[in-house]
């Protein structure tokens, strides 16, 4: 489904990447994912399932470039640095300027010329007033400040979007909407979504993957039909479920 | 305000108390109403020893601060200046103010930039550590998310961890402007021609204690109006920071 409005499409056809682990990973002497090789296919969302401590958090890391070890390739053969955008489980605001200062942060960062317009229609894309604009992140509530993280995102116009657990933080009816507008506005980009919620995974991905075992590897989970976001009450859906979650529970 | 008033207004009854039920001699304790006839009668002198003294405070404070704050962000940086002025950071604090007093005075003058350099010197310590403090503690996945934003080492520092570290600072000058005054008077009682250390020095030595009295109130006063003046201006500088978050939303 292409997104309503023009701003959040991204310009360049999104690339594919594959991690590769040929040693594994580990802290120390400790071993935490196995030699592994995870393909994420372009322009979809792939989902990452598993305990607290099976990697799953590592390995978007590694894909990020914020650890190294392992290398990461994209599919048309080019750097995947700088292509990225990254989305954690905190909304990581900063309180020293309004949410408008926030989405448009990534270009402070890098002295580019901010294009507030553009980012007005972000914010307004992801359901906030306009007068949320200049509200300051203290003024905002759990989901709205997840909103304009999600905001700040795609702002970045990249083609990879990495996503660390991103709605974890907020209630269950907040998460709900939010994973509808991630759908929506992330569509058509490559998207490694890490969750440990069953329900965001099978409503959201493309693919699934969950890490199993110790030290964990990736297994390939099927996905019920339909194209994502997919509605919560579908029965195929509640039954895959309730069988990942035994899955998860029994790793 | 209010009940900071009502407790000195009965430290002076207590004060005024016992020096009626105990007969004390003026020399040792004046009474206040002898005080107030004391500031009243010497004011033109006590209020031009004043201003020297707010002067070497005001003086240090800035010095002390900008030095301090510098120092921080060499810290943060340098690393390889690290090993080489971490020890220095310490032992400015180390050596105590009065150990190294005479040689100030030795090496400066009896005049002012003696007692300014001792105030900087003191004020250094707090505001450096503080500041160092702050800027080494960065939220993480803020910095995470500097790095996938493509932002350079520098634009991090100015932009994120700079501005995230003002809170610590604030509470350094804080503590700076609570011991500036401390600087000041140590170095007018080693040495000095002027100031409210120097006149209180003067009139111990005649035993004109009720002057002494009167410099020490007037002192005292500086000291808070200095405080209150510096946490007023933090509080409107850094609005953001989290303990003027709570007074506000608390009833």
């Amino acid at each position: 489904m292409p997104a309503k409005g023009t701003v959040s499409v991204q310009s360049a056809p999104a690339p594919g990447f594959r991690i590769e682990l040929p040693q594994g990973f580990g802290f120390g002497a400790t071993p935490v994912l196995a030699p592994l090789s995870l393909e994420v296919a372009a322009g979809r969302i792939t989902a990452l399932l598993g305990a607290s401590g099976s990697g799953k958090s590592t390995l978007l890391r590694l894909a990020a470039g914020l650890i190294s070890g392992g290398t990461v390739q994209a599919s048309d053969g080019q750097a995947l640095r700088g292509r990225v955008a990254w989305m954690a489980q905190q909304d990581l605001l900063v309180p020293w300027r309004d949410a408008l200062g926030n989405v448009m942060l990534g270009m402070h960062l890098r002295g580019e010329r901010p294009d507030a317009a553009r980012a007005r229609t972000l914010l307004a894309e992801v359901g906030l007033a306009e007068a949320d604009a200049a509200k300051s992140p203290a003024q905002l509530s759990g989901g709205m400040r997840q909103r304009v993280a999600l905001a700040r995102t795609l702002m970045e116009d990249r083609p990879v979007v990495l996503m660390d657990e991103p709605f974890s933080a907020v209630d269950a009816p907040t998460r709900h909407r939010l994973q509808e507008l991630a759908a929506r506005l992330l569509a058509g980009r490559t998207v490694l979504l890490v969750t440990h919620d069953p329900l965001e995974a099978l409503r959201l991905a493309d693919r699934i993957f969950v890490l199993t075992g110790s030290p964990a590897a990736p297994v390939a989970l099927g996905v019920p039909a339909g194209a994502p976001p997919r509605p919560a009450r579908d029965p195929a859906l509640l039954a895959a479920q309730a069988e990942l979650l035994e899955r998860l529970a029994a790793a | 305000m209010m009940r900071g008033l009502l407790a000195a207004a009965g430290l002076v009854a207590l004060w005024q108390g016992f020096v009626w039920l105990t007969e004390v001699p003026p020399f040792l304790l004046p009474s206040p109403g002898r005080v107030a006839q004391a500031l009243a009668a010497r004011w033109d002198s006590i209020a031009g020893h004043a201003l020297v003294t707010g002067i070497e405070m005001l003086a240090g404070l800035a010095l002390g601060a900008l030095l301090g704050a510098a120092m921080a962000l060499t810290l943060t940086a340098w690393r390889g200046g690290r090993r080489w002025l971490l020890p220095l950071l310490l032992v400015s604090q180390a050596i105590p103010v009065f150990a190294i007093a005479p040689l100030l005075t030795l090496w400066f003058g009896f005049g002012m930039a003696s007692k300014v350099a001792m105030a900087t010197l003191i004020i250094f310590f707090p505001v450096a550590t503080a500041f160092y403090d702050g800027l080494r503690r960065t939220e993480p996945g803020w910095i995470d998310l500097a790095q996938t934003m493509g932002a350079s080492g520098a634009a991090t520092l100015w932009r994120l961890r700079v501005p995230a570290a003002l809170p610590a600072l604030a509470s350094g000058l804080r503590v700076a402007a609570a011991v500036a005054p401390i600087g000041a008077v140590v170095g007018e009682w080693v040495g000095a021609s002027a100031g409210l250390g120097y006149l209180m020095l003067h009139a111990n030595g005649r035993s004109q204690t009720d002057v002494m009295f009167a410099a020490l109130f007037v002192l005292a006063l500086m000291a808070l109006a200095l405080w209150f003046t510096v946490d007023r201006l933090l509080r409107r500088a850094i609005p953001w920071q989290p303990d003027s978050l709570l007074s506000g939303r608390d009833p």
